[in-house]
This record gives C-alpha cells, structure tokens and sequence, in this order.
C-alpha cells in the first residue's frame, strides 16, 4: 500500500502520452499573455488548449506570441478548433495546426452548432473526427453529453470523450450527471469533462463521478482573481479524483450512524435528578 | 526589387514584390516566428517556404496560435 501522498501521484494517459495532471486549461479570455503564463502556472496544467487565427498583418512581428509564454516545450500545446462551424473548417485548421506546431497529433476538436449557445454540431463533428483519425490525428473530442454519440466518437478512434458539463462559458456546472454516468460507464477512452464549469466544486464533481480529467478555460480566466482560481481547480481535480479511488460511503436517507460510540455514554444529568 | 505582384493576404488585397513564399516571410518578419502558411487551400510545409512560387491572384491565409479553450 502506498503512502497517501504516493497515491496523489496517479498518472493516466491519452493515446500513447502520459500526463500526471487531470486539470487541462485553455489560454482565451486572459488580460494578458503574463496573466495566461501565471495563471497556467498556477494550475499545474499540463496540456493547455489554444485556437488558431490569421495572424494579423501590419503588427510588430516582433511582439510577443502566445507561444512565447507556453512553450510547447513544456506544456503539450492542444490546438482547438474552437469558432469552426462545418467538418471542412475544423479539419482545415487542424492541418494548418499540424503543420505550425511541427508535426503534432494531439487536438481538440470543436464543431460549433449555433452562435447563441456554442452547442456542438454532432453530424459535422462526427465526419470530421473521421477523417481526422484516418490522417493520423490523435483526436480529443468536445460533444454533447449524449451517451450514443460518445460511443460512436469512440468507435470511429477518438482518443478521449470530451462531453459538455453545461454550455461554452456558462459556468453552470453538470447539468446532466445521469447522462454523465452512461457515458462513463460504457467509455474505454479517457472521459473529459469540458466546458460548463463554473467553480472547484464542478470539478471535483465531475472527477467524483469518475472522469479522467476537466478541462476548463473560462471559470479561471473570468474569476475575480484568476490565479486563486487556477489553484483552486488544481486542487478541487487533485480531491475529486482522490474522493473517487478512495470510494465514498454509501449514501443513507435514514437510520444515520453517529461517528462516535453509542456505549459507554453517562447517564444524563436531568436523568440522575429526577431518579 | 522584382516585379509588383497582386495576392490576397488574410482576406486583404496587398501588392508586393516578393517572388517565393520565402521572401514574402523574410519581407514581413515572419522568419523563426511559429506560423503556418496555406496558398490556394494547400499548406506549404516550412521546408517549402524558398521553393514555393508567388504567382499574382494566389490566395494566402498566415495563421497563429491564439488563446483560446
């Protein structure tokens, strides 16, 4: 048996990459590329998502680059492809993100329904994650937390499930935890809680429940203090993933055990002076 | 300087005299930089760059990562 603090240690991978840290943050919303680093940092994080747009013409190509403050040295940069609407957009800027990060396989993909809500398009994200697998992408894919559609996303060769807790940016936390569960219990790949977080305790509920990892970008970024934040997800995803290895107790609504002995209890004072 | 070329650079119309993809890099700073480059819908490696030719009415998306979830 190991020690507690040798079991906080508790690797899990995705394809063939090996990761220690369960909290997977995006890099948008931050004030600055500083507060993105620190707050990054601050997570302990180890794949960091970013999206992919024109570069804009005319800057100082000299100023400073995301990349710049998240080496790709340290972090596994997850490209996403956050903003595409239709399977063609997400797979084109994928290739482009292949070839801009050297040769890298692992992604996120997005596939966008509805400005208004951000809810996934699962037909266009469905062609997509095929054609991306077939060229050789290690794919993590962002769906709606409908079982069925994890489970195809699966047997077409995604390499982690990533169902919506609640809407892009809502903060609502898990909204469905019953769909949740189906899609856990029936999952082979890593299963990814992404978007829908709103505070630690949506973390550590989702890891509770038996997710291998959170992946949350604007409940840190649009904290009041982002870097409190990013500790606080640290360590809400470091105790939900103890609480589920630890296995809670079973839930009782009634007959409640008291934690201390019922025996050896004195007789009560009111007892005594009315004996 | 060569002759003045027409390409549509990131859905703008921009005149320029560079010949390759290369010398369009090197004239806008973006040599070293973390980019990717896709002309006429087809990416061109990095290794590419000096040998792809610039031709007037070629179409170019310059793109970079940016911070996103």
């Amino acid at each position: 048996m190991n020690s507690p603090e040798q079991q906080v240690v508790d690797a899990w991978q995705v394809g063939a990459r090996h990761f220690t840290s369960r909290l997977l943050v995006g890099t948008g919303k931050y004030r600055d590329f500083d507060e993105t680093e620190k707050a990054v940092a601050a997570s302990g994080a180890e794949i960091v998502t970013v999206a992919i747009r024109r570069t804009n013409l005319g800057q100082d190509p000299n100023a400073p680059n995301l990349l710049d403050f998240l080496s790709p040295s340290r972090y596994t940069i997850l490209p996403n492809t956050a903003g595409c609407h239709t399977a063609e957009d997400a797979v084109r800027t994928l290739r482009l993100a292949r070839e801009l990060l050297e040769g890298h396989t692992l992604v996120k993909l997005e596939v966008l329904g509805e400005d208004a809500t951000l809810y996934p398009n699962m037909p266009e994200t469905l062609k997509a994650a095929s054609t991306l697998v077939k060229e050789g992408f290690e794919v993590m894919v962002y769906c709606s937390d409908d079982p069925l559609q994890a489970r195809i996303l699966e047997d077409v060769g995604c390499v982690a499930i990533m169902p919506l807790a609640s809407l892009i940016g809502s903060g609502m936390g898990i909204l469905n935890p019953w769909n949740l569960e189906l899609i856990l219990a029936a999952a082979k790949v890593p299963v990814i809680v992404d978007a829908g977080v709103g505070t630690a305790s949506d973390a550590a509920i989702a890891m509770e429940m038996g997710c291998a990892a959170v992946l949350t970008n604007t409940a840190i970024a649009k904290a009041e203090d982002p870097l409190l934040m990013a500790l606080a997800m640290r360590h809400a995803v470091i105790a939900g993933r103890s609480a589920f290895r630890a296995g809670r107790m079973p839930k009782r609504s009634y007959a409640a055990s008291a934690s201390s002995p019922a025996g050896g209890l004195m007789p009560s004072v009111a007892h005594r002076k009315t004996a | 300087m060569g002759t003045i070329i027409s390409i549509q650079l990131n859905g703008e119309n921009i005149d320029l005299a560079a010949r390759t993809i290369g010398e369009l890099v090197d004239a806008q700073g973006w040599a070293g930089r973390r980019i990717a480059i896709e002309r006429n819908g087809a990416i061109v490696p990095r290794s590419c760059y000096a040998d792809t030719a610039l031709c007037s009415g070629d179409t170019l998306e310059v793109v970079v990562a940016v911070g996103g979830g």
